[in-house]
């Protein structure tokens, strides 16, 4: 090989620089977020229960609340009938704020935690907060 | 692949014969497929609001132009744009308007005269006229905005795209266009003691807004916040039952409609 020399002294230079990033944070993974549901309204619930179960909320919040969405605006029905057969009121800010009263330590915890950036909050607010 | 002259004279005869018959051949093949792609595609149909003829609802506004003075005028304005959060700009290029004012020779330029001492130089509240036929709505590429079965003309802002086609469309110029954020502004006027109401959004920026004969009230069982404000000037009411308040009213008043000769059959009525 010709200039073995500069070739594994730049190989090595590489690995560093490209193994650097993983190495400095190894066994420094982010803890998971656990969203708060300390909350006044959620307190003087007497079961702690969302509209649906909590799993469901969990993994499926996304495509309900397009749903809620769909029906809502696109149908004008306001009305959502849960797995109990109890009626809610579909809103955003007006139904889920309204025990979800802290988006900050709710909402935006997990949202930051996966990166991403719902467009809910581009016209949607916490009512419950100062800033909009 | 080889073909002898006789199949190339017949698979030439076959396709002139498809091209030339068009539906027809398709027709005789395979009847029924074509008429079922063409009615699949169909949005047309909701579009010209021809979907709910036969709907029990279709919501109207009455103004009396009469009963208007600028002190009324102000609380309407004042209160339409406080329900839903529209940023006061101040300035006519970035302005958001739901509900406005302008003189009768604007609102009605083909009926104006010069002689006409009644009605020139008065007040007259604008809106959205929720058309029968929303040209708007025909004109919308991603069918953000839409007409419900109340004939309600509403707008999806997770839909609009900004493209604008609808205010190009409107004849009546209801519909405002957000060039800026209007939050930025909304925060400042919160600075300086407005209140905003923390049960309906705000837009973002980028999206056509207007209004939407409150919606959001009438799925709670109110009335809209104009109507509510000023129950002597403003009437709400079902156009499609015969006994309701709206259409007693309209058999006793004369009424004027704006500009109908483009067809768009408004759902806002001036009382004079």
């Amino acid at each position: 090989m010709y200039d073995a020399g500069k070739v594994v002294i730049g190989l090595a230079i590489f690995a560093c620089i490209f193994l650097f990033p993983f190495l400095y944070n190894h066994g420094s993974a982010a803890p998971q977020p656990k969203p708060s549901l300390d909350t006044p309204a959620i307190k003087a619930l007497p079961q702690k229960k969302c509209v649906e179960d909590t799993k469901f909320m969990i993994t499926t919040h996304m495509q309900f609340l397009n749903d809620w969405r769909d029906q809502a605006l696109r149908d004008g029905n306001r009305w959502y009938v849960n797995k109990e057969g109890k009626k809610v009121w579909i809103s955003l800010q007006n139904t889920c704020l309204k025990c979800h009263s802290n988006k900050k330590e709710f909402c935006d915890k997990c949202h930051n935690y996966a990166g991403v950036d719902p467009y809910c909050w581009d016209c949607h607010y916490d009512p419950n907060g100062s800033k909009l | 692949m080889s073909m002898d002259r006789r199949k190339f004279l017949k698979a030439a005869g076959l396709t002139t014969l498809v091209g030339l018959g068009g539906k027809g051949v398709f027709e005789l093949l395979r009847p029924g497929t074509v008429e079922a792609e063409m009615n699949h595609e169909g949005h047309g149909k909701e579009a010209h609001g021809e979907k709910d003829a036969g709907s029990k609802i279709r919501w109207a506004m009455l103004i009396d132009v009469m009963a208007l003075n600028k002190e009324k005028i102000e609380k309407i304005v004042h209160t339409c744009h406080h329900i839903h959060n529209v940023p006061n700009w101040g300035d006519p290029k970035n302005e958001i308007k739901w509900i406005w004012e302008d003189e009768y020779e604007h609102v009605f330029p083909d009926s104006y005269n010069e002689y006409n001492d009644i009605l020139n130089g008065m007040p007259f509240l604008l809106m959205c006229n929720h058309c029968d036929n929303p040209p708007c709505v025909r004109v919308c590429p991603v069918q953000a905005t839409f007409r419900r079965p109340d004939g309600i003309v509403a707008q999806d802002y997770h839909r609009c795209i900004g493209c604008r086609f609808c205010m190009a469309a409107c004849p009546y110029g209801s519909r405002s266009f957000n060039w800026l954020d209007p939050r930025v502004h909304l925060e400042q006027e919160i600075a300086q003691g407005r209140k905003l109401n923390k049960r309906f959004p705000t837009r973002m920026r980028g999206v056509v807004e207007k209004c939407n004969f409150c919606v959001e009230r009438l799925a709670e069982g109110k009335q809209p916040g104009c109507v509510e404000v000023a129950p002597d000037v403003m009437f709400f009411g079902n156009l499609a039952d015969p006994n309701s308040n709206v259409r007693k009213i309209l058999k006793e008043r004369i009424s004027l409609r704006r500009k109908l000769e483009l067809g768009t059959k408004p759902s806002v009525f001036y009382l004079i």
